[in-house]
């Protein structure tokens, strides 16, 4: 497989260019043998997940306007800068704390299935109600992504949404999209692209407005989680949860499954596993 | 998968024999301060969320100028979900769907059956004449499998290239959630989950696709219930018989002006028959063999969105349109083949055909349908989509009309004059269309939609009970519908 850096590096006015991602982006549909990375797209019901999932795949899974359309897990792929990607769109949710079936696929999938890269698809017209679960999926994972869509309908709505400002206040990179025009899907990919090669490393905002004697037992919880699996990204969601009495977490961690976690997070070990996962499945 | 999973125990494994600590420690040290800092844990988490994204949005978001002047979206919804003036808006609506597409098919249905069945098919029958095929190869291949196509085709695309994309732009524009939300408190009512007016519309859909659906409902209880009356909503391979039967048969009942309009609110009487259907049988198993509590939830209305018509069009068509077609025709030719042997396999002079349709005929005439339909429906569990022409296939042998073709089987040239000249030979009455209608309403559901359901369920027992149960109340609908016509007939 041909390493990151063997990559050219892209000019900033480049990737920003339309035509220059749209000569790069091969739409793949259902053919995703071998990919490089995985990306998982998340977000509430109804914000045109499953638009953006046929906009960067070229499939036409069907696309309803009401909530809970995607109940399932559907995969494509496309391929863009020499690098192959699947694309795993999990059901939309208002939560990650697993209340049913559909909040449990789209959490564990994010936790376990240790996407490259999480897309987190947001309704820019209902942006404070959607930043929920994008901070639980900050909470989760580093490598992440904000797509703000629905920008056509902010507009039609004379709503102003400041991404340069939501992306600082969030930590991490963030697309204005109108996914049913195909407006700033290349932006998008680029960004994807910047977080799996290390171009951008997002630094998630968390939540912190703790009482203080809660943070002296998240402190203390998240300090014996870190010795139990050193590398552990999330080792402060897992105490969260912890606290929380979440049933499949301590679940996973009686049966090992939290070990998956601390793979994957180093660029080279993640490339040498990846491989080993594409024959397996 | 397996090869990740043994990754994952070695690295687990070796990290814990290295480590102090042990994974039972830190759960027992977990429990010790969750009973230390208190029940109202997960609240002050969740608030804490909760304000940290209502101060992020807030700083990024602005409104330009004052208020919107008009919220449209508000002021439609104002109408479309009004206590009173929802239910009418909504029968309009539908209504208005069903009558474009049975005045607007029937022209290029004319055309294609012309093509089709009447040049195609003559054709075919020279070039196997002039190329020496033996009667059988070309009564099978011609007689069978082409005109059993050709039929579908002339018959089911027009309705479908029309239907599809109205009800397909009524979901993109934002409507059928506002039908859910006025269905909500009555599906309530019946004891079923307020989601399932969600799943009964993804089932005028495909039902398969709706039992899929009802992983939206949490409780298993209300679960079973949607799935067992997902049956009751009209799928795409019965919207064309039902729009089929009520243009020959009610809309000429009346004036040619007004056949249009009739036959539009006789399916629709027919599909809100099955929304009855679906809310009777929700309240009886909900107090019967499935009890249990009524759970809440809350349903977003998503704002209206302007349809992309063309996409919409060219979307409805593929996703829709082609692949029902398609499926129709995958089970069709097959089943065409089936017709042509099952009618000239003969024993001791009678078809095979024949001694089915006559064992079939009495429980048929009792409950106001025929013999041919009963063994048209045995063939189409497959598929609803094949009722029909199987029906006129098997009618025109039982009938013994005679026309094209050298072996029995096949002997019509399709289009709408045509097809009700056949089921008038056949001995179909007014009753017979009624019936049939009703008995697409409700039977089982195909078989697709039983696998699906079974896959879903895991359970032999309710997958049975998903086939059985609309069967039965299938045939003691129809034949209570049956008698009760034949009494005031003979009043």
């Amino acid at each position: 497989m041909t390493k990151p850096q063997t990559q050219p590096t892209l000019g900033a006015a480049c990737e920003t260019c339309p035509v220059h991602n749209a000569a790069n982006l091969l739409k793949l549909g259902v053919d995703i043998e071998g990919w490089d990375f995985v990306v998982a797209l998340a977000g509430n019901p109804n914000t045109g997940k499953s638009t953006v999932f046929n906009a960067l795949t070229g499939l036409r899974q069907h696309t309803g306007n009401w909530p809970g359309k995607t109940v399932a897990r559907a995969e494509g792929g496309f391929e863009y800068g020499d690098k192959r990607f699947k694309l795993v769109d999990l059901p939309g949710t208002y939560s990650l704390l697993a209340t049913s079936l559909d909040e449990e696929v789209a959490r564990d999938f994010i936790l376990f299935g240790q996407p490259d890269v999480t897309i987190v698809v947001v309704d820019a017209t209902r942006l404070e109600r959607n930043l929920n679960l994008v901070l639980q999926v900050a909470e989760i994972t580093d490598r992440m992504v904000v797509c703000l869509n629905l920008m056509d309908e902010a507009r039609r709505n004379h709503l102003n949404v400041d991404e340069r400002r939501l992306a600082r206040d969030l930590g991490v990179p963030v697309v204005p999209t109108a996914a049913r025009y195909g407006e700033g899907m290349g932006d998008l990919i680029a960004a994807v692209f910047d977080v799996v090669t290390g171009a951008t490393v997002p630094k998630p905002h968390r939540v912190q407005s703790h009482p203080s004697e809660l943070k002296a037992a998240v402190t203390s919880l998240t300090q014996q989680v870190q010795v139990l699996y050193p590398e552990l990204p999330n080792a402060r969601w897992v105490a969260l949860r912890l606290l929380d009495g979440d049933d499949r977490i301590i679940s996973a961690m009686r049966k090992g499954e939290l070990g998956d976690l601390m793979r994957g997070r180093d660029p080279e070990l993640s490339n040498e596993i990846i491989p080993l996962e594409g024959i397996a499945s | 998968m397996s090869i990740s999973n043994t990754f994952q125990d070695q690295t687990s494994g070796g990290m814990l024999a290295d480590s102090g600590i042990d994974v039972e420690r830190v759960l027992a040290n977990a429990q010790q301060l969750r009973w230390d800092i208190g029940q109202d844990y997960h609240e002050q988490l969740m608030e804490t969320i909760y304000a940290d994204a209502a101060r992020i949005a807030d700083r990024s978001v602005w409104a330009e100028g004052e208020k919107p002047r008009f919220d449209l979206d508000r002021k439609i919804d104002q109408i479309v979900t009004h206590p009173i003036w929802g239910f009418p808006v909504m029968l309009g609506l539908f209504a208005l769907v069903f009558w474009i597409t049975i005045t607007a098919a029937n022209i290029p249905s004319q055309l294609i059956a012309d093509l089709l069945i009447g040049k195609v098919y003559p054709w075919l029958q020279n070039a196997a004449a002039v190329l020496h095929f033996p009667w059988w190869l070309s009564g099978f291949l011609i007689d069978g499998v082409y005109l059993a196509t050709a039929w579908v085709v002339s018959v089911m695309l027009p309705p479908m290239a029309i239907f599809f994309p109205l009800f397909t732009l009524l979901e993109d524009f934002g409507y059928l959630p506002r039908v859910a939300f006025n269905l909500d408190h009555v599906f309530k009512r019946a004891g079923a989950h307020g989601k399932q007016s969600l799943t009964m519309m993804m089932g005028f859909g495909c039902n398969a696709a709706g039992m899929v659906a009802t992983r939206i409902i949490d409780s298993p209880r209300e679960r079973l219930i949607a799935m067992l009356t997902n049956n009751f909503a009209l799928c795409n391979g019965r919207w064309p018989t039902q729009i089929l039967i009520a243009t020959l048969f009610i809309g000429a009942l009346v004036s040619p002006a007004l056949a249009g309009l009739i036959s539009a609110a006789a399916v629709l009487s027919v599909a809100l028959l099955g929304v009855l259907l679906s809310l009777v049988t929700s309240w009886a198993l909900s107090r019967s063999v499935l009890k249990g509590q009524v759970s809440t939830f809350s349903l977003e209305l998503p704002p209206y969105r302007p349809p992309r018509v063309l996409q919409t069009i060219y979307t409805s068509m593929i996703d829709r349109t082609l692949n029902v077609l398609w499926r129709a025709l995958v089970f069709a030719a097959p089943a065409g083949a089936v017709i042509w042997l099952v009618a000239n396999i003969q024993i001791s002079g009678v078809s095979l055909a024949e001694y089915i349709i006559n064992f079939l005929n009495p429980i048929g005439i009792l409950i106001g349908l025929n013999g041919v339909i009963l063994l048209a429906y045995i063939i189409a569990i497959p598929a609803n989509e094949i009722v029909i022409p199987t029906v006129l296939m098997l009618t025109v042998l039982a009938a013994g009309l005679t026309g094209v073709g050298s072996g029995s089987g096949v002997m019509f040239q399709g289009g709408q004059a045509d097809t009700m000249a056949v089921l008038q030979a056949g001995g179909w009455t007014l009753l017979t269309a009624v019936n049939l209608m009703l008995f697409s309403l409700v039977h089982n559901p195909c078989s697709t939609t039983l696998y699906t359901m079974y896959k879903e369920t895991g359970s032999k027992k309710w997958t049975a009970v998903a086939a059985l149960l609309p069967l039965a109340m299938g045939f003691t609908l129809t034949f209570f519908v049956a008698q009760i016509w034949r009494l005031i007939a003979s009043l």
